[in-house]
């Protein structure tokens, strides 16, 4: 790719950015939210026109011009949202869009040995007749992968294929990766974590605003000092090392608690845990194994089924949301676009949300706007909210801006018990930073936080101590400095103890 | 009353339970490809009273049944050619552009037939489709009489059900409206035109409603009057999800409507000591109630009344 531009509006989100995969290597795409990795691989793969710039396969100038031309061209795409149906069977993903052998009626037995086929070649294990929604998310990018193969695709766009993933999931995508370089293809892996970088990648290019910053081959001498610096445009911060902190008395306390999910199944079963003062939990766990559900029964968004919940000492199960808001009890919801932010307010509202009916924000009814805004100006410097002014539409703030907003209203005013579920997620390297080091800030005050995250880089930096949750129950509990291939097995169901032999013979 | 529950009774009450299930099982079919594709067209009620007008006036016109349904049909898919128009391309808010067109099929269809027909004195008529024994069939005793002596129209309906099953389920074009209702995105992606295949699956919901219109005023009764559809066109709507976008289930779900509407029928014409009223809400208190019951199980199709842009994320 040579010269690329695109520009929305009055955002150049790619500028004169050039880009050499070569041929049989898997070449990392590295860059912070926003930098325009995602932009440049959907210019290749034909969903964006770029306004500038040629696109070279094989030394052939081609005009991808719909995502159509791009599979034609051999260039296939794993999304970061999956492009899959979710009540229809993986071999009806497959051939969606495909020219049936059968006319108008669809071939399904004939793509499904095919696919039974190119599975076993490269170690996929995916049936072709399960449903979408039957599948792990792992299995799901699997698909996904599968999808582009069977569709003869030889250069793989990749991204963040990791986010979701466990270690132990993600190792086994690199070596079907590797192994696919191995058979000839090529591939480009969009991410913003340096592990990845160093581990799988042969070359590597880093954007930043938009614009190419460098490329190279990936050496063993290269470090991840070096790549964050060309990423970020200054040194980053990795290890917290946060000092060990005596925890106090008991702030959040768990007991046999059970939930259940929106479709009225058991989610959380069980469970007990306990947090104190000054201490974070680290709750790791896959996505979807209880943690929303959990989350929400300690917060009064969602009823308890049974087993006790306990605020400051106080039995709290199945208290309105008000209760918990006047114990000291804040939330930096998983969702935040949808639960967290009433996106067309304005940063000001946002942030007085939870108190809005309150002194010195209302008075007998009638809001008082001065207060509010002096407020929310306090919060915007506090927390360095980039936004134009305090009456801008939150929906028009960035990601990492609108987690601001949100840990600007749940921090605030010190609270004692903090439910952070997934608060990084989404956000760029900087960003990041800035969340976990409000956390450990938060933590120092004497707030008892339960940090749940399917990052187990996040647990591990920043918890006290590190429990594990699978469909719902309660794996074990570690100490910090454990594992990540440790907290791993208990993320797949295996019981703490269980382990113990395996490890061994590995 | 002792002996009103007789084989004669059920018979007849079985007979016209299949009769009555038609035209909400053919609106519900057509429907099905429309809601799959992800687009709630509300339109219906309008549409069938639209096509029930065109059907009445060019069979009346041409003394010619079968040219009076193709101009059902095609007014049909003119109304639904609309509401396509305002729900993919002026990507409206399809409830209410979809209420907006029930008023508007209504009312405008009542303007059209005032102005051909004036008032009369007696409503114009037509010579309404005879019904067709099956030859061999209809003569086994009580079967066929409830399923063999029909017309036309009856029989293609619930081949219609069969016939849209397989399309739904085994063909290119049923995966692509299926994939289209569920993950616009992921279709685009694969090289599916989203809104074409949107259109296509909302003028076939319309050629059936216009089908289901056109066999209320020329082969269920033979005149038009523009309250003759009667909710038909909402309890469609209702069916399919009761159906769960399965056209053989629309078929046990327009049944359960037909049986409620004839035993109302025969309760009325039997003088059951309930005040009519009463009586004629059964078929939509059924309705609901089936509705509810059944429906919690419902998995909408996830791009639900969603309009879909390339561009938007």
């Amino acid at each position: 790719m040579r010269n690329i531009t695109k520009i929305f509006g009055h955002l150049k989100a790619n500028d004169a950015v050039d880009f050499k995969l070569r041929e049989n290597s898997i070449h990392g795409l590295l860059g912070e939210n926003g930098a325009g990795k995602t932009t440049l691989m959907n210019v290749l793969y034909g969903l964006y026109r770029q306004e500038e710039g040629e696109i070279y396969i094989h030394g052939q100038k081609t005009d991808i011009v719909s995502p159509l031309k791009a599979i034609s061209s051999g260039i296939g795409m794993v999304h970061q949202h999956f492009m899959l149906a979710r009540p229809l069977t993986v071999v009806e993903n497959i051939m969606l869009g495909r020219k049936s052998s059968r006319g108008i009626f669809l071939d399904t037995r004939k793509v499904a040995a095919e696919i039974r086929e190119l599975s076993d070649r490269y170690h996929l294990m995916v049936d072709p007749y399960a449903r979408i929604w039957q599948l792990s998310v792992g299995q799901q990018q699997r698909v996904e992968i599968l999808t582009t193969i069977y569709q003869g695709a030889n250069i793989l766009i990749l991204d963040e294929p990791t986010a979701v993933l466990t270690p132990q999931e993600a190792e086994t995508l690199f070596s079907i990766l590797r192994q696919m370089r191995d058979d000839g293809k090529s591939m480009i892996l969009i991410t913003h974590k340096l592990e990845e970088i160093l581990s799988v990648v042969d070359d590597v290019t880093i954007l930043r605003d938009g614009k190419m910053i460098s490329s190279f081959k990936v050496t063993p001498a290269t470090t991840k000092e070096e790549l964050s610096r060309l990423m970020v445009g200054r040194d980053v911060l990795f290890d917290f090392n946060p000092a060990a902190v005596k925890p106090g008395k008991e702030r959040l306390g768990m007991k046999d608690l059970r939930v259940k999910n929106d479709k009225g199944l058991p989610a959380v079963n069980n469970f007990s845990l306990s947090v104190s003062e000054g201490e974070i939990v680290g709750l790791a766990g896959v996505d979807g194994n209880g943690q929303k559900e959990l989350a929400e029964a300690l917060t009064g968004l969602r009823p308890a089924e049974g087993g006790k919940i306990f605020i400051n000492g106080i039995e709290a199960e199945n208290k309105p949301p008000a209760f918990f808001i006047h114990q000291g009890v804040a939330h930096i919801p998983e969702d935040r676009q949808n639960m967290g932010l009433a996106m067309g307010f304005c940063v000001s509202k946002n942030l007085i949300i939870k108190r809005f009916c309150q002194q010195p924000y209302a008075k007998n009814g009638l809001m008082n706007y001065k207060n509010i805004k002096n407020h929310a100006q306090k919060m915007i410097q506090d927390f360095q909210i980039k936004t134009n002014s305090t009456e801008d539409i939150t929906r028009d703030l960035s990601g990492g801006n609108q987690q601001k907003v949100i840990l600007a209203r749940e921090l605030a005013d010190e609270p004692s018990v903090l439910i952070a579920n997934q608060p990084t997620r989404g956000l760029d390297v900087g960003a990041t930073e800035y969340v976990r080091s409000r956390l450990l800030e938060a933590r120092s005050k004497g707030a008892a936080i339960l940090l749940i995250s399917a990052d187990i880089e996040e647990i591990i930096q920043l918890s006290d101590r590190i429990a594990v949750i699978y469909n719902g129950e309660l794996m074990g509990i570690l100490p910090k400095g454990s594992q990540p291939e440790t907290i791993g097995l208990l993320m797949m169901g295996k019981r703490q103890g269980e382990n113990t032999g395996v490890k061994e013979n590995q | 009353m002792d002996n009103i529950f007789t084989a004669t009774f059920f018979v007849s009450i079985f007979a016209s339970t299949i009769r009555l299930a038609t035209p909400i099982l053919l609106t519900a079919l057509g429907e099905i490809y429309t809601q799959r594709s992800g687009i709630l067209n509300l339109g219906l009620e309008g549409t069938m009273t639209m096509s029930a007008m065109a059907g009445f006036v060019c069979a009346y016109f041409s003394k010619n049944l079968f040219i009076g349904f193709l101009g059902g049909i095609i007014v049909g898919m003119i109304c639904s050619a609309f509401m396509a128009f305002l729900s993919i391309t002026v990507r409206a808010n399809q409830v209410i552009a979809g209420t907006a067109l029930t008023i508007l099929g209504i009312g405008f269809s009542s303007f059209i037939y005032r102005i051909i027909f004036g008032i009369q004195k007696l409503p114009p008529q037509v010579e309404s489709l005879t019904k067709f024994d099956i030859p061999l069939l209809s003569s086994i005793p009580y079967i066929g009489t409830i399923f063999f002596q029909h017309n036309l129209i009856v029989y293609l309906a619930y081949i219609l059900a069969v016939f849209s099953w397989i399309v739904l389920e085994k063909t290119t074009f049923g995966l692509n409206v299926k994939a289209v209702g569920e993950h616009p995105r992921a279709a685009d992606s694969k090289g599916i035109n989203v809104s074409k295949v949107r259109y296509t699956a909302v003028i076939i919901g319309g050629a059936f409603a216009g089908l289901s219109g056109a066999f209320m005023s020329i082969a269920y009764m033979n005149s038009f009057s523009d309250t003759m559809i009667a909710g038909r066109g909402f309890i469609a709507v209702a069916v399919v999800v009761f159906a769960r976008w399965n056209p053989l289930r629309a078929m046990v779900g327009s049944l359960l409507f037909g049986i409620a509407s004839a035993l109302q029928i025969r309760f009325q014409a039997i003088g059951v000591p309930i005040p009519n009223q009463f009586l004629l809400m059964l078929p939509y208190l059924v309705t609901i109630i089936a509705l509810i019951t059944v429906s919690k199980k419902a998995e909408f199709p996830s791009a639900y009344t969603k309009p879909y842009s390339r561009m938007e994320r």
